[in-house]
């Protein structure tokens, strides 16, 4: 992680639906290659923030750049600089594997030649090979979310946004999921992720816990812990969401 | 021996080429919270609805209370309370309104059976006059619950009641469920949570549509045979490559800021302090601990 580089930096972020502030003048920075956890309970706010993050809706006020892009003015150039992947939906489930690839790859850009190449290497290294010709709808949900994150960074990002990647995913899966995640960060990708698996927000380099349309506590694992004097992040959580 | 409320004899399941379950049996006593535990596309959702009868199973037969699912569908349904995955009562209702519906279409009323669902239903009363689509997803949660139990069923079947809720949320509603235990009803919740089995009195484990293992959490626990350990060092991932590459390994998993290891055969810690140290790990620590259920699944995951 390259602390002296800031790919998001917000300031006093308010989204207002009508009467209802769904974000309160939230500010954070995220550094390079950091994975930075974004938990909350359902409805806390994380989904709108997420949102104007990748660009998809726009800042009632506030200071607000992703890669270097602010959200108002250049949402299109945001969204070629990030990757983004959910739990409920990732992949087209009617489409081949290797046609699912060529779809993400092609919408952004990609030279067919470097389609093709990577193509080969990314199935090799997740062992899916074999399944190349296979649709979505055949694997199991766990390969699906492993190629899904792969195809949100085939375009080498400087951002990937998961939302809820690993929900009701086999444990043994779900950590291998991270093993990409950490790969991801390693090669200076920033990964900002939510997750309800408390397990995961102690994988992540600083996490960021929103209550009620606010912060309530950013920090490190360690830091957050020593800080709500919890054994575990599951103790933190339920200590500020109650 | 406590009367039996469900029993599950060789049921199998396909779709299409999919083979959803695979000679699943097993009991339930009357009574019993019982956890169904396993990922998505484990078979959990097929088996809960061959049980409330809304999917009939290619092979083996169940009964619920000593009906059969099959023949005895109608019985079935008038005993059970079935809460799908999915949010499924009616948007545009109020949650007084959802209720009343619930309690009409089994012949009852509020009234009657007030006094099962008070403690969870006086959480939302103050929101009664509001639309069930507006609520919150507990609230929504709190709903869904009280309808499934405004008919006093004798069985609960609850699918994947808290997924996609948060830590806090989850916790109060096993809350709830664990005070329902007293009123006799026999409650089955599937989950993809491995910690929330450990609330069960007794727990499935499941994975490709197969019984990995079913007891209650004490001898799942009670029958994890390896010496396992815990292991951290200051640059955790690292530590984790180097265990996967240690030629002793059987397993290791990351599990918070710590590794979770178990070896093929008893190494001296010695030996493995060493092997860790040449390789410039600080701050190690190892100690051998008691798995949990997350442990057990994966161990049984290799296995089958």
């Amino acid at each position: 992680m390259n602390r002296k580089k800031t790919v998001i930096r917000v300031r006093d972020m308010v989204k207002k639906f009508g009467d209802f502030t769904a974000n309160d003048r939230l500010s954070f920075e995220v550094y390079e290659g950091e994975i930075f956890g974004f938990l909350g309970a359902n409805g806390a706010g994380k989904t709108t923030a997420l949102r104007i993050l990748c660009g998809l809706s726009l800042p009632t006020s506030g200071e607000i750049s992703v890669a270097g892009y602010n959200v108002y003015s250049d949402r299109e150039k945001i969204k070629k600089r990030i990757g983004y992947m959910s739990q409920k939906f990732s992949l087209y489930e009617d489409l081949k594997v290797y046609e699912n690839i060529r779809l993400y790859a092609g919408i952004y850009g990609l030279s067919r030649k470097y389609i093709r190449e990577r193509t080969d290497h990314l199935l090799e290294t997740l062992g899916l090979e074999g399944v190349r010709n296979k649709l979505i709808a055949e694997l199991p949900l766990g390969w699906r979310q492993k190629l899904a994150f792969s195809v949100a960074v085939f375009h080498q990002p400087s951002i990937v946004f998961l939302d809820e990647p690993t929900g009701g995913v086999d444990p043994i899966t779900r950590r291998q999921f991270w093993d990409l995640i950490y790969r991801a960060s390693q090669d200076g990708i920033t990964v900002f992720v939510t997750t309800h698996y408390m397990d995961e927000a102690e994988y992540c380099d600083r996490v960021c816990i929103m209550e009620a349309g606010r912060i309530e506590a950013i920090g490190t694992p360690g830091e957050l812990k020593g800080k709500y004097a919890a054994k575990n992040m599951d103790e933190v959580f339920i200590k500020i969401a109650r | 021996m406590d009367p039996l409320s469900v029993n599950i004899r060789n049921i199998s399941k396909t779709y299409r080429d999919a083979e959803a379950l695979q000679d699943v049996s097993f009991r339930i006593k009357r009574g019993e919270l019982f956890g169904l535990i396993g990922p998505d596309g484990a078979g959990k959702t097929s088996l809960f609805r061959i049980l409330a009868t809304l999917l009939l199973p290619d092979k083996g037969t169940a009964t619920v209370e000593d009906y059969d699912v099959v023949r005895d569908y109608k019985e079935i349904r008038k005993i059970t309370g079935y809460m799908a995955g999915r949010f499924s009562l009616y948007q545009d209702l109020t949650v007084e309104e959802n209720l009343k519906f619930y309690a009409t279409v089994f012949g009852t009323t509020m009234e009657e059976n007030y006094d099962l669902i008070k403690d969870i239903y006086s959480h939302i009363e103050p929101y009664k006059k509001r639309r069930a689509g507006k609520l919150s997803g507990g609230m929504k949660q709190k709903l869904a619950l009280s309808c499934a139990m405004i008919h006093k069923p004798r069985i609960l079947i609850m699918d994947e009641p808290t997924t996609g809720v948060d830590a806090v949320s989850r916790k109060e509603f096993w809350e709830m469920l664990i005070r329902l235990k007293g009123h006799d009803i026999t409650i089955l919740v599937s989950t993809p949570y491995m910690d929330e089995a450990e609330l069960c009195d007794q727990v499935a484990l499941v994975q490709s549509g197969r019984i990995l293992s079913v007891d209650t959490p004490q001898n799942i626990i009670g029958a994890y045979r390896r010496r396992l350990m815990d292991l951290s060092a200051s640059d955790l991932y690292r530590l984790k490559e180097d265990m996967e590459a240690y030629e002793h390994t059987h397993s290791v998993y990351l599990f918070g800021q710590k590794l979770h290891l178990t070896l093929k055969k008893d190494v001296a810690e010695e030996a493995l302090t060493e092997y860790l140290e040449e390789r410039g790990h600080r701050d190690l620590n190892m100690k051998s601990i008691s798995p949990n259920i997350e442990d057990c699944f994966m161990e049984l995951m290799v296995k089958a």
